[in-house]
């Protein structure tokens, strides 16, 4: 596994960083879709200079990142040689962290005592692959540092960070599918499941390449590719999803609490993952959800407070780092409020450009609950199925936040080679992957006609963005849709019969 | 009842008496305007009786103004010991132009001997300060006060400097006494009132296009002021000015434009002009030598650019009668001084035009690092307007104008870029002095929805870079704030130094945009300041009518003068939304997230079925009568 690991990661590096030396690289930063006024790279570099010349960053209204991310920047700049090799190590110890897991292989040939034990079995492979970037980084990162300006060493910073995110995938769903293999053989073994829905059962085979794919679909998407050239900070708010789902998965709930609240932190709409990491977390230490018991409220509030009280510390490391509140209305207030309304391929701008100024504040408070609005149901639907309930918080964010770019769309779409086995009960993907795509090559050419050209106007532009839109909720749906009639035909059967005997159809009542 | 009608009767007697106290009042400015004409007139004798005696050559006549001053505060004092001093000046300085255009410059000067923003000292006694000024200027505790309306853009490459430099549409800026607590509130409710009486949309200054300047806009009058939270700067570039700007204006001068210089604003002829600047300057100075007390200044002017070349068919002859079509008859009776300058500098022997009525009057003075002369013709004196009791003065161009004036300072500015996306300024400061450097200041006050990334400011002069040594930058903030740029630039000497910074465009909500988006937005002159080494100074060989003691080391006070340059206003274009379609996209948008909402609505509410078709009609009639009977039911 580590070898095409490997062969994928240099892949997308040298993707990269061909792209990073080309001159599209101007132009891509500089697209609407990719980057947005909170994640611009531009406007960091804005946000340094304005540090440089003395003034609070965040007395303006161009920079929008927190503080810990200003610093970090600012960091990494002025210490481009200590914080490569921070980071790789960083990278090393991680990987020794994560040593007790494994390929899919050991834990499906086990039952699930032994697998547990064989779980100690060190992740040399991953630690191999991981070495292996790293160097191939380390290449391209001097090359360019040679070769040219001031901030080039942050793009190993993204480079990294796309990474991270699909390694961080990677393993996730490497542990997910073992997951799902044993509680599937549970099933199998106490006859949970109807007699002719072994076809719909997932095979060891089909599975064991499922991570891999994750990874590809991560690294190797466009979208994700696009979002990494423009180094748009978006890639780092992936990857600390990603690490946070990885976390979780394994069962970490302090670390989970941690990164969780770095990304409600980086972008307060990770808030709604909250749900289905603690329900994660209470499925595996067999905690039922109940109300009434004393068990669940004390997990609850036990991760909770991991939570709040991570969030508190980083939101106060903030304040001390800037020594004052600015950030608050100028990161949260801007998300919140979308005062900007630069195009993007969200819904919000051209909605709130034109709006009647007396329904604006009705209009931003209906949208931006919409979007916290899904994780209450959807978590009592899903509460046997937290991971794909992670999956539809992150794609209904990504579908319904205030600034979208392509590289939240990215991170969701890298989880669906993980639910290929809904493939047979999706009903129109032909029709959204044909709609995404026409969207996508239409963006930059309408965008061309209406800014520069002057031969559309801004219609053009807001029709492919609200299709667009119309896709991603059609293909959300479509899954959720699917997961939710798997699981209908687990229990009842794969063949519904009617009562006079005849083949029956499955309706939503 | 009694107690009733005791409190009308009471109402009746005070209404009756302030309809008296005006009436009293008037009497006693009428008393006073008769004292003021007397004085006027002893003035005029025992001037006309110094210039008598040296009537038959040429005279040369010190211009400064602080002589005139202390002369007519002497006969002042004899006159009118007692009583608050105030005065009046008037003069219209003509210069024609390299260009063949006309530059007309009217100044109006009011000094008055007291103190507004004194403690427990309410001034109500005006004479010739306006009163509608002088209580805007106590109730708003305003210590100076600039507005100026222009109309045209000054052309610094074929005009030169003007005397007072003004940028395209209104500029008003005001520092507040060191008292004021609430600064915004009073700037608010100032350009209202302001607004009010110059008939201007000067209400529309607010935050979004105020700017608080760190360096370039120090106080001009008494009080060395550095402290920036008292000063407020505005301009609004779109601003037009036009009749109705002019007729208050004129009403704040004594004479109004009933006598004087003033009778000859006629309104069609002064904006049937390449340029019209009006301003207001107040301006608090010393009262003498010792600067024991304040004394306030008002000075109005006006500056108007005619072109006559190409309006007189080709030929180039102007007159005072051309130019205003009226001429002059008389002073304003309640000025001090009342004077005509016509720049003789580029004539002094009579060979490039012919000026009519000659002059037995010369003043020199140093305007703008260059000493210029000027004929003078002193209206107060009977002998100006002749046997007609009329004065038209009339300049017959003889020779060629001459080479094209280089200005040693100038700046432009442009955008640059294409599409509607993101742009660049570009700022371009020429240093067209030989052999000095000097720095200049350089003001920028760009609007919200321009973007600037200060990440990329560069200043190059001579292809390379020029670092500048002080910034101060005050990014914007969304509809509450303009960015405001400053920075110190060393000019090289003989140079262009070019500034550019990158902006993005924002779109903007429906409702901000102008009734004709599609025009584009304007943005602020950007101003340049510098203390600017002055040609006196470069001209060593200047020795003319001067000792030569006198001229080896150039005086201090000529080496250098101070210059304000203003560039062109920007015209930006913004990406627009289509301004027809709100329902439209309302609907539009509603619809797709109610898309979303219920799909997700149906997945979470509804369970999966097997579809069991509904039995016929037929059989559920039949089934609901076997149930009445008792009997099975069908299947």
């Amino acid at each position: 596994m580590a070898a095409p690991l490997t062969l994928l990661l240099i892949v997308a590096v040298t993707i990269r960083a061909v792209l990073f030396r080309s001159s599209l690289a101007e132009l891509i930063s500089a697209r609407v879709e990719v980057v947005s006024p909170l994640n611009a790279w531009k406007r960091v570099v804005e946000g340094l200079a304005l540090l440089d010349l003395g003034v609070s960053p965040y007395s303006g209204d161009v920079f929008h990142e927190t503080p810990l991310m200003i610093y970090l920047f600012h960091f990494t700049v002025d210490y481009a040689e200590i914080v490569f090799i921070v980071s790789a190590y960083f990278v090393d110890c991680l990987s020794c962290f994560l040593k007790p897991l494994d390929r899919a292989k050991m834990a499906i040939n086990s039952n699930y005592l032994k697998s547990d034990l064989l779980f100690n079995f060190p992740g040399c492979c991953e630690l191999i692959s991981w070495f292996i970037t790293i160097i191939v980084c380390l290449c391209f990162c001097k090359f360019h540092f040679l070769c040219t300006c001031k901030y080039t060493d942050v793009r190993l910073c993204h480079q990294i960070a796309d990474g991270i995110t699909a390694l961080a995938l990677y393993l996730s769903i490497q542990t997910y599918n073992k997951d799902v293999f044993r509680k599937q053989k549970y099933a199998l073994e106490s006859d949970r499941y109807s007699a002719d829905c072994l076809e719909l059962l997932r095979s060891p085979k089909e599975m064991f390449y499922i991570p891999l794919k994750v990874a590809m679909f991560y690294l190797l998407n466009p979208f994700t590719i696009l979002s990494c050239v423009a180094k748009s900070t978006c890639g780092l708010n992936n990857a600390i999803i990603a690490l946070f789902i990885f976390c979780t998965l394994k069962g970490s709930a302090l670390l989970s609490g941690i990164l969780l609240a770095l990304a409600t932190y980086q972008s307060i709409y990770p808030l709604t993952l909250f749900a289905p990491a603690l329900l994660f977390f209470l499925q595996r230490l067999y905690i039922p959800v109940n109300l009434r018991r004393s068990s669940f409220w004390f997990f609850t509030l036990q991760y909770a407070f991991m939570y709040v009280g991570s969030l508190v510390v980083i939101t106060g490391l903030s304040f001390f780092l800037l020594g004052s509140w600015d950030f608050i209305p100028s990161v949260y207030g801007f998300i919140f409020s979308v005062p900007d309304l630069t195009p993007n391929i969200g819904l919000f701008w051209y909605f709130f450009a034109e709006m009647f100024e007396h329904f604006r504040l009705f209009f931003s408070c209906v949208f931006q609950i919409n979007v916290f609005f899904y994780t209450i149901p959807l978590s009592i639907k899903l509460k046997e199925h937290p991971v794909f309930l992670i999956f539809m918080q992150i794609a209904i964010i990504s579908i319904f936040k205030s600034y979208p770019t392509v590289g939240d769309v990215a991170l969701y779409m890298a989880f669906l080679p993980a639910w290929s086995h809904l493939y047979r009960f999706l009903r129109n993907i032909f029709l959204v992957s044909c709609v995404l795509l026409a969207c996508s090559a239409l963006f930059p050419v309408l965008w061309h006609l209406w800014i520069y050209a002057g031969s559309a106007n801004s219609n053009f532009y807001y029709a492919i963005t609200l299709l667009f839109n119309f896709g991603q909720i059609l293909l959300v749906a479509d899954y959720f849709y699917a997961y939710l009639r798997r699981e209908h035909h687990l229990t009842h059967g794969l063949y519904l019969k009617k009562k006079d005997g005849t083949e029956a159809t499955l309706v939503l009542k | 009842m009694a107690a009733h009608r005791c409190g009308l009767s009471l109402v009746c007697i005070l209404i009756f008496s302030s309809l008296a106290h005006p009436s009293s009042c008037d009497t006693l400015e009428k008393a006073n305007d008769n004292t003021a004409e007397k004085r006027s007139i002893s003035e005029v004798n025992t001037d006309g009786s110094v210039a008598g005696e040296a009537l038959n050559e040429r005279q040369w006549q010190s211009t400064d103004a602080e002589v005139d001053r202390s002369d007519s505060t002497t006969h002042s004092e004899a006159l009118t010991p007692a009583a608050a001093r105030d005065e009046f000046q008037e003069e219209l300085v003509i210069r024609p132009l390299h260009s063949g255009d006309i530059y007309a410059s009217f100044q109006f000067r009011t000094l008055w001997d007291t103190d507004f923003l004194q403690e427990g000292q309410k001034v109500s006694h005006y004479r010739l300060f306006p009163k509608s000024l002088g209580q805007v200027l106590s109730k708003f505790s305003v210590r100076e006060l600039h507005i100026s309306f222009t109309q045209g853009f000054w052309r610094t490459m074929q005009w030169g400097q003007p005397f007072i430099p003004s940028p395209p549409g209104a500029e008003l800026w005001v520092w507040f006494h060191d008292t004021v607590s609430d600064v915004d509130g009073n700037w608010k409710e100032l350009t209202n009132v302001l607004s009010g009486i110059f008939c201007a949309s000067l209400n529309f200054i607010d935050l979004t296009n105020t700017v608080q300047p760190s360096a370039s806009f120090k106080p001009l009058g008494l009080g060395n002021a550095t402290d920036h939270r008292f000063l407020r700067y505005a301009t609004l570039p779109r601003e037009i000015v036009c009749t109705e700007n002019l007729t208050p204006w004129k009403k704040l001068l004594p004479c109004g434009s009933k006598a004087g210089l003033a009778v000859l604003m006629k309104s069609e002829k002064l904006f049937h002009s390449s340029f019209h600047s009006q301003a207001v300057h107040i301006r608090p100075i010393c009262q003498d030598e010792q600067c024991s007390s304040k004394a306030w200044e008002l000075r109005q002017t006006l500056n108007v650019v005619f072109d006559l070349h190409t309006s007189g068919q080709g030929k180039k002859e102007w007159s005072l009668f051309k130019m205003f079509s009226r001429t002059l008859t008389e002073a304003c009776p309640l000025a001090s001084s009342s004077k005509v300058y016509v720049d003789i500098t580029d004539n002094p022997e009579g060979e490039l035009f012919e000026l009519s009525p000659a002059t037995p009057l010369l003043g020199q003075a140093v305007v703008l690092g260059d000493r210029r002369t000027y004929s003078v013709y002193d209206l107060s004196r009977a002998e100006t307007f002749g046997q007609l009791r009329s004065f038209n003065l009339l300049l017959r161009w003889k020779g060629d104008s001459g080479d094209m004036l280089r200005p040693l300072l100038h700046a432009e500015r442009y955008v640059a870029g294409f599409g509607l996306q993101t742009g660049e300024i570009h700022t371009v400061i020429y240093n067209n002095h030989p052999y000095r450097a000097f720095p200049v200041l350089l003001m920028d006050s760009v609007p919200w929805y321009l973007q600037l990334y200060i990440h990329t400011l560069t200043v190059t002069s001579k292809s390379r870079d020029n670092k500048p040594s002080y910034i101060h930058y005050q990014p914007a903030k969304d509809r509450h704030r303009p960015h405001l740029l400053e920075m110190l630039i060393q000019l090289p000497p003989h140079s262009m130094t070019e500034v550019t910074v990158q902006f993005e465009r924002a779109l903007l909500k429906w409702t901000e945009y102008t009734p004709d988006p599609n025009h584009g937005f304007y943005v602020g002159s950007s101003v340049v300041s510098a203390l600017v080494p002055s040609m006196v100074a470069m001209r060593t060989n200047f020795t003319q009518d001067q000792p030569l003691f006198s001229s080896f080391v150039p005086v201090k006070e000529e080496s250098s003068y101070f210059v304000r340059v203003y560039t062109e206003p920007l015209l930006v274009n913004l990406p627009t939304p289509d301004f027809s379609m709100p329902y439209n996209v309302i609907c539009l948008t509603c619809t797709v997230v109610a898309v979303g909402y219920g799909s997700f609505y149906n997945l979470l509410t509804r369970t999966f079925q097997v579809d069991e078709p509904s039995p016929p009609l037929s059989k559920r009639l039949a089934n609901l009568i076997r149930r009445m009977r008792g009997v099975p039911l069908l299947t």
